[in-house]
């Protein structure tokens, strides 16, 4: 690869260190009597916002009470954060090409896992709800959404990416270009030969 | 019998053409306030729903011993801060951490006439930090926290009776301060027990300097000042080239004891009182006042453990101006002086002799040339009396009747409310000119303007609280509504906007910039700082304790149930302490409390505090308890019982709520 190449795939593994530090996926909530809205952040290790206040709500409808005891991903996403990073430098300082595009694929499978992973949760957060609620709607589930928004009660949820969502795209979008230039030079390369 | 008949002929003729010219000239009618309100009055105080008042008013609550706190211009009522009152609405003044407030020499005082209300400064400034306000019945003085609009400390002021002439504060809020308005005997008790004709020869004033300190907001009285026996109405404090000095408008320089609406009116002029209380502040440092004895509390309400704390204190260290030679001078002021106002650069002092034809403005500049040079016309009591002339800048002539209160709009000029005419008059601070007066509804006392004490009016508008309501909205039976009315100033002409109803009787206010106060407001009280003795910071940590006839109970609220909710093993004759705490972390959802029989109040709790209602069962059975602030969908659910046993019974304390799984 040329050295552009590496030096930009270098730059996308230390800015996925960011990762562990910025939160990473958010949900913000309104409803006529909250105004001030809610937010929920989710980070590589843990959640932090207006956790204790949705909990303090939810519990009427049944929902589970969110702590992060509840998420094994806590524990090890850091670790896979930090596994990619270094997987990056190395495709980094080796320089082969199949590396690249080894990173880009594990990184879009890390990606699609991680939204499946939080899919799945909010299926469980949203349908698995305690028998004694004291509020229970028939038929209503309280999945939030995935990304975007969605009307749940009184209540609007909105869920997009945070700082290190955008980072994490940002990184997915830099690579794939830096793939896609290193293709053209190497076809550009075998058209002159 | 003709002549009768011409007679009636003749009154009917008159009557008729009476009626005839009524309607023929309709301008010899008295004006309607209708037709003083002008095309867009409403335009200028509308604030359309879910946007805020540009400006906080904070409106002495009189006789009702609160304070109230109204937005403007839409004159909307915000709040009612109880101060020298209890609120059976929180609990204030019933609930065990809150009763201390209102502790005085006198015991436990829940009522006062509270009077003035004073912005603490920065620079001479409004700062938005704390309001001060005046217990005209039984001397105190207390400081409201802006933080919270919640009163945070009462200071009981000794050798003092009648606490009128407070609580306005220096430059700085270095001090506030408490001039009484009777002169009474003190010191022992063989001292104080005289004639009362013997007034001349025993009665003494004081005036006090209450030091708030900066962190905490905690108060004591750096020092007072003895004068001579006469009685002391308002204050104000000087500022720029005056700051270091304060004025007190004096009246009964006469030393009537009795009847002295006529006694203490015979003298032509009585005097405003200029005090070097920088001087005063020396002198104290070096000791050189001496320790008299004062019996007085300082209460102190404590944040973080949500309770109020008693301070007392047996003696206080006065100041004799006779002595001390340099502290103190009289001003002669016509008729019995009420407001004694500073202007915004601090060089003039208006004195309003409420019997007085003409208003009096000193010269600051000329007061100290005047006591440089020794410029006496005598002394009263040892105390030098300028000469009133010399330390005269102008009269200002005809402004009016009844001329109490001034206040600037720092653009040089005055507004001077007047009580007998019934109007604010406006004029200039160098020319001494009338420029325009306006009528009030009826019978104006203070007035205020934004920052109109201050060295930083805004000259927006003016606010006219009033004696007299009258017809001015429907009828509330023979006890009305109190009546207040707001003015633009920002023309040429005084108009008037808009009529808003006030409670207690308002007398005097300050109105301030809202931006300051409202982005320091706390929205809930933290519970990991919460360091109440009995606080519950969790369900885990509620429990139920006997102490001997006491029998505690820490209890959590959180929408929507009390843990514990059932609680059985009390008896007769104990005295059962609810101390609930708020687990709530949001902002508006507090929480109440309320017990069957319950003799003294509820208790609202904000989220994160801890309060205690004290109850004592009357009557053998299960009583009931519920929250009475509707906090949730399942509000009305939020209740609980308590039963009580006979005096011998062997019943187990015990108290719980009961699991979702158990039920």
């Amino acid at each position: 690869m040329r050295p552009i190449s590496r030096i930009m795939i270098a730059i996308s593994a230390l800015a996925l260190l960011v990762l562990l530090f910025v939160p990473i996926w958010r949900i913000d909530l309104t409803a006529p009597q909250y105004p001030e809205g809610m937010t929920m952040q989710i980070h590589a290790d843990h959640f932090s916002g207006d956790v204790e206040k949705i909990n303090g709500l939810n519990h009427y409808i049944g929902m589970a009470h969110i702590e992060n005891d509840m998420f094994p991903e806590f524990t090890y996403l850091p670790k896979v954060i930090v596994a990619l990073s270094v997987l990056g430098l190395v495709a980094s300082l080796w320089g082969k090409r199949i590396l690249l595009v080894l990173g880009l694929i594990t990184l879009t499978l890390f990606g699609l896992w991680a939204l499946y992973d939080m899919y799945t949760w909010g299926y469980h957060y949203g349908h698995d709800l305690d028998p004694h609620a004291a509020i229970k709607i028939e038929g209503m589930a309280y999945q939030p959404p995935l990304i975007g928004h969605k009307q749940l009660l009184n209540f609007n949820a909105w869920s997009a990416p945070d700082i290190g969502g955008w980072v994490l795209f940002g990184v997915m979008g830099l690579l794939a270009g830096v793939y896609f230039l290193e293709w053209r030079e190497l076809r550009r390369k075998r058209s002159k030969t | 019998m003709k002549r009768p008949l011409l007679m009636t002929g003749g009154i009917l003729a008159a009557v008729g053409s009476g009626f005839f010219l009524m309607n023929a000239l309709p301008s010899c009618k008295p004006k309607t306030t209708q037709a003083m309100v002008t095309g867009n009055a409403a335009e200028k105080v509308y604030v359309k729903p879910g946007s805020y008042d540009e400006f906080y008013d904070f409106v002495s609550g009189g006789f009702s011993g609160q304070m109230s706190v109204y937005g403007l211009p839409s004159g909307r009522l915000l709040r009612r801060i109880p101060v020298f009152s209890q609120d059976p609405e929180t609990g204030y003044g019933y609930s065990e951490e809150t009763k201390p407030m209102l502790m005085t020499s006198h015991g436990f005082i829940p009522w006062d006439d509270a009077h003035h209300p004073e912005m603490s400064m920065t620079d001479g400034s409004h700062d938005g930090k704390w309001v001060f306000i005046n217990g005209n019945n039984t001397p105190r003085v207390a400081l409201i926290d802006l933080t919270t609009f919640r009163t945070k400390s009462i200071i009981e002021i000794p050798n003092s009776a009648g606490n009128h002439s407070s609580p306005f504060s220096t430059p700085n809020t270095e001090y506030v301060v408490a001039g009484t308005r009777f002169s009474i005997p003190m010191g022992t008790d063989a001292e104080r027990d005289v004639p009362i004709d013997s007034y001349k020869a025993n009665f003494k004033g004081t005036v006090s300097f209450i030091h708030p300190e900066k962190e905490t907001g905690k108060m004591s009285i750096a020092f007072q000042i003895k004068t001579p026996g006469i009685d002391f109405d308002l204050a104000h404090s000087g500022k720029g080239p005056s700051e270091g000095w304060m004025f007190f408008s004096c009246y009964n320089t006469e030393k009537a004891h009795s009847l002295l609406e006529v006694n203490a009116s015979q003298n032509d002029k009585d005097f405003i009182m200029a005090v070097n209380w920088k001087k005063a502040e020396q002198y104290a440092k070096e000791g050189r006042g001496k320790k008299v004895a004062g019996k007085y509390y300082s209460n102190w309400w404590n944040g973080s453990t949500h309770s109020a704390e008693n301070t007392t204190y047996n003696e206080v260290l006065q100041l004799d101006p006779v002595e001390l030679g340099d502290l103190i001078y009289f001003m002669p002021c016509p008729k019995s002086p009420h407001g004694c106002d500073v202007d915004p650069s601090g060089r003039y002092i208006v004195g309003s002799g409420k019997l007085a034809a003409l208003l009096p403005v000193f010269s600051f500049e000329k007061i100290q040339a005047a006591i440089a040079a020794k410029d006496y016309e005598g002394e009263y009591d040892g105390i030098p009396v300028l000469k009133y002339e010399s330390v005269l800048h102008g009269e200002v002539k005809k402004p009016g009747l009844g001329p109490l209160h001034t206040e600037f709009d720092g653009n040089g000029n005055a507004y001077t409310s007047m009580f007998v005419s019934s109007e604010i008059v406006k004029w200039n601070l160098e020319s001494l000119e009338v420029l325009d007066r306006i009528p009030t509804y009826y019978s104006i006392g203070h007035l205020s303007i934004p920052g109109g004490d201050s060295r930083t009016p805004y000259g927006k508008y003016v606010i006219a609280y009033n004696k007299i309501t009258k017809d001015r909205y429907l009828p509330t039976g023979p006890e009305l509504t109190q009546s207040a009315q707001l003015y633009s100033i920002e023309g040429d002409k005084m108009e008037l906007l808009l009529d808003f109803p006030t409670t207690g009787e308002p007398h005097y206010a300050q109105a301030t910039p809202a931006e300051p106060i409202r982005e320091r407001s706390v929205k809930f009280f933290r519970l990991e700082d919460n360091m109440h003795p009995f606080a519950a910071k969790g369900e885990k940590e509620t429990k139920v304790e006997r102490r001997g006839k006491e029998v505690h109970v820490w209890m959590t609220t959180i929408r929507s149930h009390f843990t514990p909710d059932n609680i059985e093993g009390v008896k007769m004759g104990d005295d059962v302490y609810f101390h609930v705490t708020n687990l709530e972390q949001d902002w508006d959802v507090p929480h109440g409390f309320a017990v069957i029989g319950a003799g003294t109040a509820e208790l609202l709790i904000m989220p994160g505090e801890t309060q205690t209602l004290k109850w004592t069962p009357d009557r053998i059975g299960v009583q009931t308890f519920y929250c009475t602030d509707f906090c949730s969908a399942l509000h009305q659910e939020m209740q609980g019982y308590i039963r009580v046993s006979p005096a011998g019974s062997n019943v187990t304390l015990k108290a719980s709520t009961s699991s979702v799984d158990a039920s």
